[in-house]
């Protein structure tokens, strides 16, 4: 059975990268577009075995996303990368206190990518 | 299409999105509106841009969003205000920015010098902390973090930003130049914190692992009893012994993510350890987890954490999941719980949640054609049972009563599809106008109205190019200068005002502004100089507005670089035609005028009524008609040898024969025989247009003339009826107009035969 | 015009009759071919645009070529044939009395229009090649339409 990942972004075009490069390798791919959406596809779906998020976002950024899912009893175990950009190296270290996992730096290549996923999922 | 090429497409049109929110939201804030929503959203749209346009490696484009970025997260921070100058500086950036967008799309170049000023004036407001050069590459921009930074050379770049504590210098040069194995001796001390991000040390022995052989020990020395147990306490520390070939910060890689999480320690065991060893216990004595269990008397089902800890001691098996957080078994590391064993079946139902799909247009209008052949089959088929005499009452025709009334429920829903609100060609206009006043040195404030108004997508796409010309009209030649509009008792600043609405089926799009209003006797003697009208010509204020609309006619004393372009109003107008629109104008001198533009919803339907002609069948609009009525001998006056008018209600009303003005038939019509339809055209003007009888009314696809074969004077489009047959849908406002141009041509016929 | 036989492409045409005289075009332009079939007159276009037709829900206007070049109009009947072109980006049906057959030719066979043919040959006529003693003009098919701008005015 393929992993399921779990992408939280509100761009189309980085959504649709992650679709292909984790599609590319196996992965199952469940699309949230921000913060409150992912909340929501986590309770309906079956339980991810990473979740990549945006930081960045409407409604709710990607920081408010990590903590409603460590509060959560049922995701609060659940790997979270984050995607920053170089600069965003606060935001990374304010993504970590939130309780994020790992991050991946924008733009990344695929093979990067499924190497941080690699990394953190079981 | 190569599956990154395709999200390249998806990626440009998100930058058109995204441009347009950067726009809006800068409107927003230069009205005020400067809450956080509007700000981040601002924000959000510069990083878009940028975070998809570095994963295309489209360097000036990210380049310059990253400037803007900065500034724009400044303004986030509240470090800078956003004032109207820096608001308007903003809004030219942004301008730049989608000059980027469009550069790297269409693989053109943005001006270096306009880019640059943007970019400086954008660094400027930054104020205190100047942006340091840019590389083209290097975007780090993150100096004096908490971080420690790696006193280790980091190959690839990663985790620059986190580094680990410091290591003892001469390590590297210590490493072997070549790929030769080497022991390494790691520490690990995890803190609680590494488990609450969901990091497990039983993937960072996995990832080790991947880079040669290791030994695992644990050491349990500082694990309480487990009365004092604190369920998601980190306890345990471990020492790994690893043989690789790979270099130091290939291991430290590893634990990127725990950093900070995790006392560690990387040393090459040819190198003295300068750092203080690990724990009391020793590391070799096998972590008796039994004996500990027992210790706490208490009745903890102990074997499946024996066999995880197994698990994970057993270097070559791969790691379990573990939940730091499962509270039956106390030890930090041990659960088998919640995470493991769930089986992933409702993942794909999830990804259904969102509201909206995107679709390739193409595949609806694809839909759209064959629903418009399906509308067209089922009259042919309705003609055929009619024509077959089976009863109206029978089975038969009851069943295509039902289908007739699905197959437009169908047509409505399809066309519905395809419906846009009109915003997208709207906001594009704050650019235009910005540029216009620029150029022409007045100053204007753009109004908008009715953005949400929706019309279909072919519509709209063929609105920006009238739009933009009324507008750059409006501004140019209709807007005063500001110290004119001052001495006029105005305010300096001009209004251009453009709305959309709804009304009667059709959208009705105003453009219209408070400048000096058309300049009547100068744009008659314009036409008279151009031979466009006879010096004693006779019009009404009305018919001197129309006279812009002529070909040929230009009101610009220059033609200025804005109005020109080669395109006069008359040229609109055609634009407007050609779609199915009137376009009108209505003025007052020293207030302002107003353009109007009306357009049918799609272009694909039309409800029309269909008409005989001598042996034609012809399709009027329905929208155009107000009423049809049979004329009466008394009502019909002659004016003249061969112009008729008709009393209407105590209102004389031209009558016009279709067919003489279509050239069907040469002797007219007797009105006492035909039928007469009320209709109103371009600028409320009523005509009675004489044809032979009404079939009835019914809802026809539109099928283009001109893209079939060319624009026909007098007919708007053409369409299929259910025999078969094309029918011609006539352009009722040309027809009307005819009658003068008719007049005209029978004159000079006359002139060359005499 | 100068091309060397040896390596001259060849090219399929599709001959077709108009009263007595015999002309050709380009397969490759042709969509298909089909009997006639009454078509809608449109007001004020010159007399050799025939109207348009409904060709499978797409709105084909119909030349009467042999009106175009200044033979005699057509009088339709079913007999009569409408070829389907592609001019540019636009299908026009041209109406003619029959189709012969399909005829391949190098293109140093079409000789140049000769100077005697009158002005509208010379205009619609792009070349002539001769073909078992058969005489068959090469139409131009581009300028079978009637100007955009000629009528826009």
């Amino acid at each position: 059975m393929s992993k399921i990942v779990l992408t939280v972004d509100d761009s189309r075009t980085m959504r649709d990268m992650l679709m292909l490069a984790l599609g590319d390798a196996g992965f199952t791919v469940v699309q949230a577009v921000d913060g409150v959406h992912g909340l929501e596809v986590l309770e309906s779906m079956a339980m991810p075995d990473v979740i990549i998020t945006d930081i960045n976002m409407p409604r709710m950024d990607g920081f408010g996303f990590i903590e409603g899912v460590r509060k959560s009893e049922r995701h609060r175990a659940t790997p979270i990368l984050v995607l920053t950009t170089e600069s965003d190296s606060v935001k990374k270290e304010r993504a970590r206190s939130a309780g994020a996992t790992g991050w991946i730096v924008k733009p990344f290549n695929p093979d990067k990518l499924i190497d941080a996923v690699r990394r953190v999922a079981a | 299409m190569d599956p990154l090429e395709a999200i390249k497409v998806t990626f440009f049109q998100e930058c058109e999105e995204q441009l347009s929110e950067l726009e809006s939201g800068l409107l927003a804030m230069e009205q005020g509106e400067t809450d956080s929503e509007t700000v981040n959203a601002v924000f959000r749209a510069v990083h878009s841009i940028k975070g998809g346009a570095g994963a295309f490696s489209l360097e000036p484009l990210v380049r310059f969003a990253h400037v803007f970025e900065t500034t724009l997260d400044d303004v986030r921070a509240g470090k800078l205000a956003p004032d109207n100058n820096v608001v308007k500086v903003m809004l030219r950036a942004a301008d730049v920015l989608a000059d980027h967008v469009r550069a790297a799309r269409d693989g053109g170049v943005v001006e270096e010098a306009r880019s640059q000023e943007l970019a400086s004036a954008l660094e400027a407001l930054n104020g205190e902390a100047p942006l340091a050069p840019i590389a083209s590459e290097d975007f780090d921009d993150m100096p004096g973090l908490e971080f420690t930074p790696l006193t280790v050379s980091d190959d690839d770049g990663i985790g620059d930003d986190f580094g680990f504590t410091p290591l003892a210098a001469g390590i590297i040069e210590l490493e072997p130049e070549g790929p030769a194995l080497r022991r390494w001796t790691v520490h690990l001390r995890p803190k609680n914190a590494l488990y609450a991000k969901a990091n497990e040390t039983g993937l960072l022995l996995r990832e080790l692992k991947r880079l040669g052989d290791i030994q695992v020990s644990i050491d349990p020395a500082d694990l309480p009893g487990l009365a004092e147990l604190e369920p998601e306490h980190a306890y345990l520390s471990w020492t790994i012994v690893l043989t690789t070939d790979r270099s130091q910060s290939d291991i430290q890689e590893v634990f990127e993510f725990v950093d900070g999480d995790c006392d560690l320690t990387i040393t090459a065991d040819d190198v003295p350890s300068s750092l203080p060893a690990m724990g009391e216990a020793s590391i070799d004595e096998p972590f008796d987890v039994m004996a500990l269990i027992q210790q706490a008397q208490a009745d903890v089902q102990a074997a499946p954490a024996a066999a995880i800890m197994a698990e994970i001691l057993a270097p070559a098996a791969p790691a379990p999941v573990f939940a730091a957080s499962a509270p039956s078994i106390p030890v930090p590391v041990a659960a088998t719980a919640a995470a493991a064993g769930v089986a992933p079946d409702a993942a794909h139902g999830a990804a259904a949640q969102q509201a909206t799909i995107r679709v390739d247009l193409d595949r609806v209008d694809r839909l759209i054609d064959l629903v418009g052949e399906l509308v067209i089959n089922q009259a042919m088929l309705a003609q055929r049972v009619t024509e077959s005499g089976v009863p109206r009452s029978s089975n038969i025709a009851m069943g295509l009563d039902d289908l007739e009334h699905l197959t437009r429920e169908i047509q409505d829903s399809v066309m519905a599809i395809r419906a846009q609100p009109v915003k997208s060609v709207f906001q594009r206009m704050p650019r235009l106008v910005r540029e216009v006043a620029a150029m022409t040195g007045k100053q204007v404030r753009l109004v908008t109205e009715g953005e949400g108004t929706e019309v279909d997508k072919t519509v709209i796409e063929r609105l920006t190019d009238p739009i933009t010309h009324m507008i750059r009209n409006a501004i140019d030649h209709g807007l005063e200068r500001p110290e004119v509009r001052v001495a006029a008792g105005k305010g300096p600043e001009g209004t251009v005002r453009l709305s959309a609405a709804h009304r009667s089926g059709r959208i009705v799009i105003e453009v219209s502004d408070d400048g000096k209003g058309i300049d009547r006797p100068r744009v008659r003697q314009i036409a008279i100089d151009k031979g466009l009208i006879e010096v004693d010509s006779n019009l009404s204020d009305e018919d001197v507005d129309n006279l812009i609309f002529m070909p040929g006619f230009s009101t610009a004393s220059s033609v200025s670089d804005i109005s020109g372009r080669g395109v006069g109003m008359d040229v609109v107008k055609r634009s407007i035609q050609g779609l199915g629109g009137r376009i009108a104008i209505t003025s007052r001198p020293g207030q302002g005028s107003t353009f109007t533009l009306s357009l049918p919803l799609t272009l694909a339907v039309l409800d029309g009524m269909v008409v005989s002609v001598c042996d034609h069948t012809l399709v009027a609009p329905l929208t155009a008609i107000i009423e049809s009525l049979q004329p009466k001998a008394q009502d019909v006056r002659a004016i003249g040898p061969d112009a008729y008018v008709i009393a209407i209600r105590d209102t004389y009303t031209p009558l016009i024969d279709v067919g003489a003005v279509l050239g069907y038939r040469t002797t007219p019509l007797d009105p006492t025989k035909g039928v007469a339809l009320l209709v109103e055209g371009e600028g409320g003007a009523r005509a009675a247009l004489m044809v032979d009888a009404i079939q009835g009314q019914r809802q026809v696809v539109i099928k283009s003339l001109e893209a079939n074969y060319r624009q026909v004077e007098g007919i708007a489009a053409a369409t299929i009826l259910g025999d078969g047959r094309v029918a011609l849908i006539l352009d009722v406002d040309n027809v009307v107009a005819a009658r003068r141009r008719e007049k005209a041509r029978s004159d000079a016929k006359l002139a060359a035969a005499g | 015009m100068t091309t060397s036989s040896s390596n001259s492409a060849l090219r399929e045409l599709i001959s077709f009759q108009i009263g007595a005289q015999e002309f050709c075009v380009d397969i490759m332009s042709v969509r298909e071919i089909r009997g006639w079939t009454p078509a809608t007159p449109l007001p004020r276009t010159p007399v050799f645009v025939r109207g348009v037709i409904n060709l499978r829900g797409a709105v084909l206007p119909i030349v009467d070529l042999g009106s175009r070049l200044g033979l005699q109009m057509t009088e339709p009947t079913e007999r009569h044939v409408i070829i389907v072109t592609r001019i540019e980006e636009q299908l026009v049906g041209l109406l003619v009395d029959a189709v012969c057959d399909i005829i391949t030719v190098r293109d140093d066979q079409i000789q140049s229009t000769p100077d005697v043919a009158s002005d509208l040959v010379q205009q619609f006529v792009k070349g002539i090649l001769s073909m078992e003693g058969r005489m068959i003009s090469l139409i131009y098919l581009e300028r079978v339409l009637p100007d955009r701008e000629a009528e826009a005015a």
